[in-house]
């Protein structure tokens, strides 16, 4: 078991430096320089700014020294904004979006499950239909549209939340709901789906000819094995609200850091696109692995076969 | 109580009533006869599909739209690029149906023509992702061991990588444009596929039917494609239904980004993001049009994926 756990943590390592490698050859075969702009600079400057940044040296040196400098966690200066580190970016930015995205996390769980649970329930019965509707509705708005007609309707029609920024609770709401929404309907699809297969087993049979109250079945017995491939889902779930926090931020004038990323993709701001990718991967496979992780401990039967395996 | 008493009280009369169970006159070959015509898989999952309404409505519904999306731009009395600077931002009309945009084009031809990129991207996508994915997949899982063990350490590593963050960067590398947005999501995209053939593969082959055609000499080839494959579309043709929005849905996302098709040609992701403005100068229908599409063509791929699902699961089936 723990051998598993060390070659998980390897493949890990190897899928970073993958990522790394690939974000780096990729943003210098971009057409375009960070220097490149309205503003014709002296060639001499021209020279000298890519002296700074090592823009002149062979792209392999180039490579050589980028990655030394991530192995001590330095992912280098802004070109765009040269008094900026981009660790300060991560650092402004992350604790904000991380508020975000757990939040909207959250949200999504608890109305997921519920969702997925009650429709399972009723399977092909009005309710299912009805919640799954939700949910699909949930999945099928983009959340840029989504996000716009909230500001619309709640900020500017009715005047009840404020539109946009992120200081007081009050601010979260809109951004939340939007962010939250299409997770909650993945979630409740899943559950619903791994609920009707588990509803069908014999335990659950069993469970009722003992005379379980049906709570007890639902919650103890059924719920508690359906909601594994859930758990399995909480990585690609973290991606998907890691990306829709791009564009919520940048609808609501969030600062965190996916606006520092989306901004630094138009600008060819090679070290913050770097250093945010390489930021970004590492969180998203880190949180793969936690799955993982979660799921061995959760589900016992999985020890078993990787012992045999 | 009552009752045991009088079957005891018949018994008395046991011999006579053992007259009256005569087995009747055994009639040879009828016994045997199947008097419900045998469905095949297909007939039986075509069936349970045709019962849930929901999902015929979805397959109705899709077929409406690629025939729209054919003819809608050529019945337009406007093509997608004639700019009437007069006409700008016109409400719904007899002359245009469904409205027009800041630059007084007609909304109407340019969802149908919009319509034909974003299901020509979500369409290619699956299919780019069926044939690697299928290919790859089947090919680890029926092999299994060492290849097996290398093929899937490939895969891990790529099913690591951020899905949207390499397609950003594939678009911003390629320039924006269809070819790079359909690249960018076939590059990740059909590791997902590949995973759920492996699985499926790898499930069946142990399987009795297998090792008989086996015994008789089948080739590999010829049992990966006349044995495993076929068991295995099911959960293929799930998959498929499912990454044709979310490949609808990430291109809407690049045009967000400024990264999605660029003019003359449109997509509905461009559109609406286009249409972001309108909404707040009470210009609806420039907004409204292409995410009511977007968001029913989304509705009914996923509603047709979710009826496939429950039609072709063996184990679902027959169920409530």
């Amino acid at each position: 078991m723990k051998s598993y756990y060390v070659k998980r943590f390897f493949s890990m390592l190897v899928t970073l430096w993958v990522i790394i490698t690939i974000t780096f050859f990729l943003m210098h075969f971009t057409p375009g320089s960070p220097f490149n702009d309205e503003r014709t600079t002296n060639e001499a400057i021209q020279k000298n700014l890519e002296e700074q940044y090592h823009l002149d040296k062979p792209l392999i040196v180039q490579y050589g020294m980028y990655l030394k400098q991530i192995a001590t966690f330095d992912f280098g200066i802004s070109i765009k904004k040269s008094s900026q580190t981009v660790n300060e970016m991560i650092g402004r930015g992350f604790p904000v979006s991380f508020e975000l995205g757990m939040v909207a996390l959250i949200v999504a769980v608890i109305s997921g499950i519920t969702l997925g649970v009650v429709a399972s329930l009723k399977h092909n019965g009005v309710i299912d239909y009805l919640a799954m509707t939700i949910a699909v509705i949930g999945i099928s708005i983009p959340n840029f549209v989504l996000a716009t007609m909230l500001i619309q309707q709640f900020a500017v029609h009715w005047k009840i939340l404020p539109t946009a920024t992120w200081s007081s609770w009050r601010h979260m709401i809109l951004p939340t709901i939007a962010l939250a929404t299409s997770p909650t309907a993945i979630i409740a699809r899943l559950t619903r789906t791994s609920m009707l297969e588990v509803l069908t087993q014999d335990y659950i049979k069993t469970a009722k000819a003992k005379g379980l109250s049906s709570f007890k079945i639902i919650v103890k017995h059924a719920l508690r094995n359906a909601l594994l491939p859930v758990v399995t889902l909480l990585g690609a779930l973290a991606a998907s609200i890691l990306t829709g926090t791009f564009v919520i931020e940048k609808i609501f004038a969030i600062p965190g850091m996916g606006k520092y990323f989306v901004d630094s993709i138009n600008n060819r701001d090679y070290p913050v696109i770097m250093g945010t990718t390489i930021f970004y991967s590492t969180i998203l496979i880190f949180m793969l692995f936690l799955v993982d992780l979660a799921y061995g401990i959760l589900d016992p039967r999985i020890k078993l076969q990787k012992k045999e395996g | 109580m009552g009752l045991r008493q009088e079957t005891f009280y018949e018994k008395k009369e046991k011999i006579a009533l053992d007259e009256w169970f005569v087995p009747i006159e055994k009639k040879q070959g009828e016994a045997e006869a199947v008097v419900r015509p045998s469905l095949s898989y297909w007939q039986e999952a075509w069936r349970n599909l045709w019962k849930n309404k929901l999902a015929m409505i979805a397959l109705f519904f899709l077929t409406l739209l690629i025939i729209m999306s054919i003819i809608g731009p050529i019945i337009s009395p406007h093509s997608i690029s004639e700019q009437k600077l007069i006409n700008q931002n016109q409400p719904p009309s007899s002359e245009y149906w469904f409205g027009t945009d800041s630059l007084g084009r007609d909304v109407f031809a340019r969802t149908w023509y919009g319509a034909r990129i974003s299901l020509f991207v979500g369409v290619t996508a699956a299919v780019i992702d069926f044939l690697i994915g299928v290919a790859y997949g089947g090919l680890s899982g029926y092999k299994g061991g060492k290849v097996d063990h290398i093929m899937m350490r490939i895969v891990e590593v790529l099913y690591g990588l951020p899905y949207l963050l390499i397609v950003i960067l594939m678009s911003v590398v390629m320039g924006p444009g269809l070819a790079s947005i359909i690249i960018a999501l076939s590059i990740t995209g059909w590791v997902g596929m590949a995973r759920i053939v492996r699985g499926q593969v790898l499930q069946i082959k142990n399987y009795e039917f297998i090792l008989a055609s086996k015994t008789f000499g089948a080739k590999s080839y010829r049992i990966i494609r006349k044995n495993l494959l076929p068991n295995t579309m099911g959960p293929i043709i799930v998959q498929m239904t499912l990454t044709v929005p979310s490949a609808i849905f990430a291109e809407a996302f690049l045009s967000f980004l400024g990264l999605g098709i660029q003019a003359p040609l449109t997509s509905w992701g461009v559109m609406a993001d286009e249409g972001l403005s309108a909404i707040l100068t009470g210009h609806w229908w420039r907004l409204f049009f292409p995410t009511l599409f977007i968001s029913l063509t989304m509705f009914a791929f996923n509603v047709l994926g979710d009826g496939l699902q429950d039609a072709l699961d063996p184990k679902l089936r027959g169920g409530k």
